[in-house]
């Protein structure tokens, strides 16, 4: 498909923990059209209802995204959110500093934990000799934009050693 | 105008050697442990020969440098804080004798605004501090030029140093340690950098800033500011950075959420994402939007040229 006739779109679902589940989700979306860009699917992170968060990134043409969603919903998976402004929203957050590799644990249980954000992907980048520290590179869903707020809960969670290196603002990533 | 200059460290000498050529008189310079008066005007050269030689500017006592006929004191003695002496003392004397007093010291205006406030309403003197923040860049002019009430927020690079030893960081994939060891060498980190790489020196800066721009009267000080350093930030950090396109900065912000400087996420060609000591401050103006103001914010001569430039101002 050529590049002007696509726009990126996000779709957040919530799976049962049942197998053949993300299979349900995924053919639908690939049938009526849409070129899947990026699964996010984490088994370890479950929401209090006990369903599996996956954060699907694809692309089709405008007009086939809404036909789209309702084939999903139709085979019986949740969507929580779908569009295409959510993209914009997307973070990625540093924590450094000299505590990250011995907080590591502390770390991903806040990251995972956010109800100020969608958490998208994470990477450990490893300290370049024995005396450095790690990097913790999170990629975020922010909702409505609010850095600060996001900020002010990674803070609460996190040790007080941590450094916590954002953006200025949402668009900027 | 006749100038009096109580410091005489770099920025204190450089007014004393600028202030010729911009048609100003310097009847007397003061250091802590003498004073140089001359009411027809001080010879620069032989003042600051004599400071060279002998660790003081003259063999007077410093304090007759308020006996002098001056117009305005240039208060240039190093920036302290919490009751900002001996500074605040010299611009109570000032301004007590209905003079004018022009700011290269950043301690009075960020930590006893409302107290500076209160001797200018009470005198016939005037106060001025452009130097106080981002050295020769004219923030505080361009501020006035539209009024505070204009500029809903700032932020910017408003450390030398710490840009410095972040963007070499960026650059070349160095440890901090090293970094710092070549900043100091080359005279841009002092022997104690903990003032600059902690983030004090641009949280002082946005103090002053949030002091002039609080349209609520609210006044701020330094324990105000949450303040977040560069000794923490290690090369896989800058190096996850440069992987996702951007690149790591001292950011310090004034706006809704108060004074805040700490290291951010920047996109490598955001105009924020200065290299080396530069600095530079984005204003927000209401109907202007985003204005960048850059160049160089700290050094002797650069920051007597803001000193100089508050002297012309107030010589009207």
């Amino acid at each position: 498909m050529a590049d002007a006739d696509v726009q990126a779109y996000t779709i957040r679902l919530e799976l049962a923990d049942e197998p053949g589940q993300l299979l349900a989700a995924l053919e639908p979306i690939a049938d009526a059209g849409g070129n899947l860009l990026s699964i996010f699917h984490e088994r370890g992170n479950i929401t209090p209802r006990g369903r599996i968060p996956v954060v699907v990134d694809l692309e089709c043409p405008p007009e086939r995204f809404p036909p789209l969603v309702d084939r999903v919903r139709a085979a019986g998976v949740n969507i929580v959110e779908a569009g295409a402004d959510r993209l914009a929203e997307t973070v990625r957050i540093l924590i450094t500093g000299p505590g990250v590799a011995a907080d590591l644990d502390e770390i991903v249980e806040t990251a995972h934990a956010g109800a100020a954000w969608t958490l998208i992907g994470m990477e450990v980048r490893t300290p370049s000799g024995p005396e450095a520290a790690a990097t913790v590179v999170l990629e975020l869903i922010v909702p409505d934009g609010d850095l600060v707020g996001v900020r002010r809960a990674l803070a609460t969670g996190l040790p007080d050693s941590a450094v916590i290196v954002e953006p200025l603002e949402v668009g900027d990533s | 105008m006749r100038v009096a200059i109580v410091g005489a460290g770099s920025v204190g000498r450089a007014v004393l050697a600028q202030a010729p050529r911009r048609g100003h008189k310097v009847v007397a310079v003061a250091d802590s442990r003498g004073a140089a008066v001359d009411p027809t005007g001080l010879d620069a050269a032989q003042v600051l020969a004599e400071k060279e030689a002998s660790g003081q500017v003259g063999a007077a006592e410093a304090d007759a440098l308020f006996d002098a006929p001056y117009d305005v004191l240039v208060e240039a003695t190093p920036t302290t804080l919490g009751s900002a002496e001996p500074a605040f003392e010299h611009i109570q004397r000032a301004l007590g004798a209905d003079r004018d007093v022009v700011l290269a010291n950043k301690g009075p205006v960020a930590e006893r605004y409302a107290d500076l406030r209160a001797l200018v309403d009470r005198s016939a003197g005037r106060v001025r501090f452009e130097a106080t923040v981002a050295g020769a860049i004219p923030v505080m002019a361009t501020i006035a030029a539209y009024g505070p009430t204009e500029v809903t927020g700032v932020r910017g690079v408003l450390n030398g140093t710490a840009n410095f030893i972040l963007s070499r960081m960026a650059a070349e994939s160095l440890a901090y340690d090293h970094v710092l060891a070549e900043a100091q060498e080359l005279g841009v980190a002092e022997a104690d950098p903990s003032f600059d790489v902690e983030g004090t020196d641009a949280a002082l800066k946005c103090v002053i800033l949030a002091n002039v721009l609080s349209d609520d009267d609210q006044v701020y000080q330094l324990a105000d500011a949450a303040i977040t350093g560069i000794d923490a930030i290690p090369t896989s950090a800058h190096q996850a950075a440069r992987d996702a396109g951007m690149t790591i900065r001292l950011i310090g912000e004034v706006g809704r959420d108060g004074v805040r400087v700490g290291p951010r996420l920047l996109a490598t060609d955001d105009p924020l994402a200065v290299t080396g000591t530069e600095n530079i401050v984005r204003l927000e103006i209401a109907d202007a939007g985003p204005m960048h103001l850059a160049g160089r914010g700290a050094g002797g001569p650069e920051t007597a040229a803001a000193v100089l430039a508050d002297i012309d101002r107030l010589d009207t």
